[in-house]
């Protein structure tokens, strides 16, 4: 027989300018939802990534209505208008010699407003469309991993025993590589095969977002799985829990009635975080060659294409930076943000 | 020889090949030379990695070895260290003179000079010479021993059974002189004599790859060999000059090569006279730069090479004529000269062989108003006409480079003129390290994959056999220099040909090439793309740069005091 042991209810807490009457009678949803809206840094922040998403995903109407230029072929031989003159958008180097050929610089307008690659495609219209490929990347590879992460821990903390031993072992395995090696040989193989990917019926391209979304996700999952994987033990352990298994229920039931909804909000808390570290993945990834394959962009590949015109054209490798370090400061306040507001008892800032 | 000379890692890497026979000695390159200096001093030179592969003389295949190793050893016979159309030619070198070959050209007899000494102070006798033609095919990896020197007798039998190696029948040495019996007229022997793999080599040399360079003959001797480090070469004490056209005395006192830094630093060390010659190119980026402020250090020199897409003739759907056709009519061959770095820096090209070659005559089918032999301007009307006539409209298509500019963005370039084309094209940019194996392996069904060429020496069959004759095309190996797995029965028997006219009349046969050049570009096996110049970008202080065809920059005729 179990020895019963009596835990008092924690004491209330209040986030910093609350008051008892406020928070009576709330859901502890609401209440986060009210704590998030009154944190102003965090929803500045979540406004700026949320401006970014929106132009990303916007950029076929600047591309075709706006700049009218070409974000995916190459125009090496093409022309544009500049202060009425037609210019080429390619230009022949200077000097005594004339050697090497330069893209045209930021014309601050419209068309080529912050000049033009190697391949003479407009920047900023493949700043926007790599905005869209690296933030459907970072947001999908960091749902999927806390997703498969969260089943999991669930199924370890759980069941306990073999599963968690299997479980708890096959992560300590991923976790043993370091991050980007396993990522790098995983996308390696992964590029290499002349006709993609087969698993029975499902055929992906080698060229697919998909490919560096489901490497990032899987080598991210020990990252998300271990702290939930505990949490789910202590849970388990709690009153409320060995009351409901007393009372008869199911461990479908606990499963999903009791331990997923107080373990939610940890994966909840982590997932703006993990997409700023899964954009900040592909990025490098990208830059490695290995992440988004070219003509298609993300600012991983665009950084890459401004490594050879740092001297000449710095901002076809400035301008992308600039958008991820946006991206990953926004998220990274917003997750702090998200966390205060869904546990004010955490001290650690 | 194949090389990649990559932006940011600069590596060169070179592949054994399988060599054809044919061509002659007639070849054309320009030379840039600023006034003499004196001698004395050391020469700082860079280079991003130390040579690929075993520094071992007999082994290595990299050029970045073999211009120090020009004057470190010598060979019965030499391109002449000069500039211009004369550094194609062969001279005598440790031989007194170029026999005239016997027997069908099956017998030469060289005399060997006398006194001659190795930096170890041993003299130079034929039992080295012999010596060292046994060794090529005992350490076991020479690259091109099985495929260039197999021709002396008893050479076959020496690639079955390396380590038991006897050419007492093929090499035979009589006092100081030395005859080679062949087993077929070769008419690209003496070439393969003037290269460092036949560089002679003291007769107690170990029989297996060595760590450094051993003791040769020329006016410099191998000091360091740090892979990870540098290269030193100091002066050889017993050197006295015997021909000043094979190997004339060298300016500095020492010649160092650090490794390690990226090209992009090392122009910054040229620039600031902390390093006076960078073997990697000039990185694109910094080309504006360096022809703006460091003109008068700079020299430009064309090369013997051509930049390709090999286009596989044996899958979809570049197995069809008519659909390799119109992919060489749409090219904007411009356009890629510009992402090279611009007209000053490459000329277009459709043709195999590259100007100033033996065999070239201008051809160019796949340009507007062609006939005049140059490529001016894509024809697309041709091309889109071409591509609906081949039924190959809609196919994938997958284009192969490395996953460096400037090849990268050459990829891109026909991923988007596929994808005009009406075909579904996409990039597959492979590591530099693993591309150009995987790009050979006919099991990787590479549909169109980058390659470049660079000549070993001035013969057309070293463009013409082995890149696109039958012979070259290995199934399954990644060691099939014949890319697009081209082979036509009536155009090989013509090579073959060529290659037996070679012979007895190197004129007539370099017609025949010229022949063979044409018929192969109109088969479209590939698109060539350019025909590159060599950036040569040295410090203030050296004075007296040669530009040889063959050997690129002669270091040591430079001075640095």
């Amino acid at each position: 027989m179990a020895e019963f042991a009596y835990e008092p209810e924690p004491e209330v807490v209040l986030a910093p300018g609350e008051s008892i009457q406020e928070i009576s009678g709330k859901s502890p949803w609401r209440l986060a939802g009210r704590r998030l809206l009154r944190n102003r840094s965090a929803m500045a922040s979540l406004a700026i990534f949320l401006a970014i998403v929106a132009v990303s995903f916007g950029a076929p109407i600047y591309s075709n209505y706006i700049a009218h230029t070409e974000w995916k072929s190459p125009n090496i031989s093409g022309t544009t208008v500049v202060d009425g003159k037609r210019v080429e958008v390619i230009q022949q180097g200077g000097g005594k010699l004339g050697l090497g050929e330069i893209p045209i610089g930021p014309t601050w307008r419209t068309n080529y407003l912050v000049g033009a690659d190697q391949q003479g495609r407009d920047v900023m219209a493949r700043v926007l469309y790599g905005g869209r490929a690296s933030l459907q990347i970072g947001i999908w590879s960091a749902v999927l991993c806390c997703a498969i992460a969260l089943v999991l821990a669930m199924l370890a903390g759980f069941y306990r025993r073999w599963s968690d031993s299997v479980l708890s072992r096959t992560m300590d395995l991923i976790w043993a590589f370091p991050v980007y090696l396993l990522a790098i040989s995983l996308a390696t193989v992964l590029l290499t095969k002349p006709n993609g990917l087969q698993w029975g019926p499902i055929h992906v391209v080698s060229s697919s977002l998909w490919v560096p979304t489901v490497i990032i996700a899987v080598v991210y999952v020990p990252y998300v799985f271990r702290p939930v994987r505990g949490q789910v033990l202590s849970i388990r352990e709690k009153e409320y829990v060995e009351a409901a298994t007393a009372a008869g229920a199911s461990n479908r039931r606990l499963m999903f009635s009791e331990i997923l909804p107080n373990v939610l909000t940890t994966v909840i808390v982590m997932l703006p975080l993990m997409i700023a570290t899964t954009v900040l993945t592909e990025a490098a990834l990208s830059f490695l060659g290995i992440g988004v394959q070219e003509p298609q962009a993300s600012w991983g590949t665009i950084i890459d294409d401004g490594q050879g015109l740092l001297y000449t054209r710095p901002l076809v490798a400035i301008v992308p930076g600039i958008m991820i370090v946006l991206v990953v400061l926004s998220l990274n306040v917003f997750g702090d943000g998200l966390r205060d507001a869904l546990d004010p008892r955490a001290k650690v800032r | 020889m194949k090389r990649l000379v990559s932006f940011s890692a600069a590596a060169i890497f070179v592949i054994a090949l399988a060599a054809g026979c044919g061509g002659s000695k007639k070849s054309t390159s320009s030379t840039s030379t600023t006034a003499a200096g004196g001698k004395g001093g050391t020469m700082l030179t860079l280079a991003n990695t130390a040579p690929s592969g075993s520094p071992d003389p007999q082994v290595n295949y990299t050029l970045q070895e073999w211009q120090l190793l020009i004057f470190t050893h010598d060979g019965l016979v030499a391109f002449k260290r000069t500039g211009g159309t004369e550094g194609t030619k062969i001279v005598p070198d440790l031989a007194e003179s170029i026999p005239t070959p016997t027997n069908g050209g099956k017998t030469w007899v060289f005399k060997l000079r006398p006194g001659i000494k190795f930096s170890n102070g041993q003299t130079l006798s034929g039992a080295d010479v012999k010596a060292t033609f046994e060794r090529l095919f005992k350490i076991g990896n020479s690259p091109n021993a099985g495929s260039w020197y197999n021709v002396i007798v008893g050479g076959d039998a020496c690639v079955k059974t390396p380590a038991s190696c006897d050419l007492s029948k093929g090499v035979v040495v009589n006092g100081n002189t030395v005859t080679f019996h062949l087993t077929q007229g070769d008419p690209e022997f003496l070439d393969k004599l003037a290269v460092p793999f036949a560089f002679i080599l003291p007769a107690d040399t170990p029989t297996k790859n060595v760590d450094i360079p051993p003791p040769g003959t020329g006016p410099y001797k191998w000091a360091q060999y740090a892979p990870t480090k540098q290269i030193k070469l100091v002066r050889n004490p017993y050197f006295k000059v015997w021909s000043k056209d094979a190997q004339p005395a060298g300016n500095p006192d020492v010649i160092i090569q650090k490794f390690g830094l990226t090209p992009d630093a090392e122009v910054t060390q040229v620039q600031n006279g902390q390093a006076d010659w960078m073997f990697d190119q000039v990185p694109a980026g910094r080309l504006n730069e360096i022809s703006t402020k460091y003109a008068d250090q700079v020299h430009i020199n064309p090369l013997t090479q051509v930049e390709y897409m090999a286009l596989n003739t044996r899958i979809p759907p570049f197995n069809n004529l008519k659909a390799r056709q119109a992919v060489n009519y749409a090219t904007d061959r411009n356009a890629l000269v510009k992402i090279f770095g611009g007209p000053q820096l490459a000329t277009p090209t459709c043709q195999i062989l590259p100007p100033n070659f033996p065999g070239y005559e201008p051809y160019c089918p796949y340009t507007k108003n062609p006939g005049s032999g140059k490529w001016t301007a894509p024809d697309m009307q041709k091309a889109q006409q071409l591509v609906n006539e081949s039924g190959t409209k809609g196919m994938a298509v997958k284009v192969n480079t490395t996953n460096i500019d400037p090849p990268k963005s050459y990829g891109l370039y026909f991923v988007g003129l596929l994808n005009k084309l009406g075909y579904k094209a996409s990039l597959q940019p492979l590591s530099s390290s693993i591309q150009y194996p995987y790009v050979q392996n006919s099991k990787n069904k590479v549909q169109m994959g980058y390659s470049d060429w660079f000549q070993d020496y001035p013969a057309a069959s070293d463009f013409l056999v082995i890149l696109l004759g039958c012979g070259s095309f290995h199934p399954n190996s990644n060691s099939s220099p014949n890319i697009a797995a081209f082979c036509n029965k009536g155009i090989q028997a013509k090579m073959d040909q060529a290659g037996q006219t070679g012979i007895t009349d190197p004129t007539a046969a370099n017609q025949q090439w010229a022949q063979v050049d044409k018929e192969v570009t109109d088969q479209a096996p590939w698109v060539a793309m350019m025909n590159q110049k060599y950036v040569n970008f040295v410090s203030k202080r050296v004075k007296g740069f040669i530009f040889s065809p063959q050997w690129y920059f002669l270091l040591d005729q430079a001075s640095v005091q």
